[in-house]
């Protein structure tokens, strides 16, 4: 067991270390798109604070066709354009292009299904004291929904665990690659199956850190 | 001063509603004004238009003089802070606390924080929630809300304050509360209010002036002392009690 993991664990942590960097970083980009996607799909629907129907049906187009294409197939498919800003397409850098693609419209629906639970009377209240969309934006939408679009991050953050376990297997680095690379080409199993363990221990971290930081914010919360 | 002539709203959805029609309504300075029916009568298609929230499909709204109608943009948004709001369900921001429920009004007005903090606290000593201030809306009753709600109305030094429904999801003693809370401000603030309720009770303990609505036009309206004394319409006696059964 000492040996076992002696040879191994410098390994398991380098790959723990990419998956996170991967995931994390292609987290924070696709919310740096996604977010603001998500506010306008929610403000320009028929029933949102200033309905645009052209450019609402158009958005939504968009975020579906991302939503729809399996994400080995898009990882494929962007492959000369992550080349285009990376300099090459694998690699655990490389990864992050797909993957931000891939999370953003997910991003986007996420934080619609948020905004959309905030009470509507709250925003005509809002609109009543003279608040411009902006401000409704700003002021009542996104702080009202914190707890929700925290929650939501967990969702997107554990689903990029998985899509990146998915790249490692095409190149991408990462635990996927040594679960791929020891399991199936080495029939080395101890280290795919103590891979697996540790890739279900993330997921399981995420979630239970997410939770409790949307549970302490949560003013609904006696 | 607030003068509505000849209102008609009609929404045009899958069939044509005629929510309200030719609706006269003058509430002058002082006034705390009741408009009652039951639901479906179009009391809050009436909430909506004097709230600035819908525009009148004919007939005309004047705020002191000003007809609303041809206000957009900027100027609409200037005229609604004229006119403050409280709600059913008190639609305070969850998120939160009391004093910042009450110095968001003047937060979209762009008034420095210090200064709206002591705006909001000197509102907070008229409601009596003044020990309340960083509490949230989840651990107050619904009087307390109630109260937050009508304390973030007044922020903006409103000349009317327009009620929807305040005391519908309150006990009676809370609603009597509320009610001496509203005349209060009426006398103290000189703040005119117009009340939107189904509760005779509600009339009879604070309006001088009612108006009784029912499929979507006044059939009464005048002095509450005049209307309880001598009603006219059949709504306005079974909402008195005075007659069972359904009107048609």
């Amino acid at each position: 067991m000492d040996e076992f993991l002696t040879k191994n664990l410098s390994m398991l942590l380098e790959g723990s270390a990419e998956t996170l960097y991967m995931t994390g970083v292609s987290a924070l980009f696709a919310y740096i798109l996604g977010l603001p996607l998500g506010v306008l799909v929610t403000v320009t629907d028929k029933n949102g604070i200033h309905p645009m129907k052209t450019l609402n049906g158009i958005v939504g187009w968009i975020v579906n066709i991302g939503r729809s294409i399996p994400f080995v197939i898009l990882m494929l498919v962007v492959a000369p354009f992550t080349r285009l800003i990376v300099g090459k397409a694998i690699g655990t850098t490389a990864t992050i292009v797909p993957l931000t693609i891939a999370a953003t419209p997910f991003v986007a629906r996420m934080v619609q299904q948020s905004l959309n639970e905030i009470d509507q009377g709250v925003v005509e209240a809002a609109r009543t004291m003279g608040a411009t969309n902006m401000q409704i934006v700003r002021k009542v939408l996104l702080p009202e929904s914190v707890p929700s679009l925290i929650r939501g991050a967990a969702v997107t953050v554990i689903t990029l665990v998985g899509y990146s376990a998915m790249a490692g297997a095409l190149g991408g680095g990462g635990l996927g690659d040594i679960a791929v690379r020891y399991g199936m080409q080495r029939y080395e199993y101890d280290v795919m199956i103590l891979t697996l363990i540790i890739i279900v221990a993330i997921v399981q971290i995420i979630q239970v850190v997410f939770d409790l930081i949307a549970k302490k914010i949560d003013k609904r919360i006696r | 001063m607030i003068k509505i002539t000849n209102l008609s709203k009609t929404f045009n959805t899958y069939k044509v509603v005629e929510a309200l029609k030719n609706i006269n309504l003058t509430v002058e300075d002082g006034d705390i004004y009741g408009i009652i029916g039951r639901s479906g009568a179009g009391k809050s298609t009436m909430l909506r238009c004097i709230a600035l929230l819908e525009m009148p499909t004919s007939g005309t709204i004047e705020v002191d003089g000003q007809d609303i109608s041809a206000l957009s943009g900027k100027e609409l948004i200037d005229l609604r802070k004229r006119v403050g709001i409280i709600f059913q369900g008190y639609n305070l921001l969850m998120q939160r606390n009391v004093l910042q429920n009450v110095c968001f009004p003047l937060e979209l007005s762009g008034m420095d924080k210090a200064a709206r903090e002591q705006k909001a606290m000197e509102l907070l000593q008229i409601v009596g929630l003044e020990d309340k201030a960083k509490a949230y809306p989840i651990q107050l009753s619904g009087g307390q809300k109630q109260r937050v709600a009508i304390a973030r109305a007044l922020a903006n030094d409103p000349e009317m304050l327009l009620c929807d429904e305040p005391t519908s999801a309150l006990d009676s003693f809370t609603t009597k509360s509320i009610l001496k809370l509203l005349k209060e401000i009426n006398e103290k603030l000189n703040v005119s209010i117009v009340i939107i309720t189904h509760e005779i009770g509600v009339v009879k303990a604070l309006c001088n002036k009612v108006a009784v609505i029912n499929e979507g036009t006044f059939v009464e309206q005048g002095l509450v002392l005049d209307v309880m004394e001598h009603p006219q319409s059949d709504v306005t006696k079974l909402l008195l009690g005075m007659t069972e059964g359904e009107v048609e």
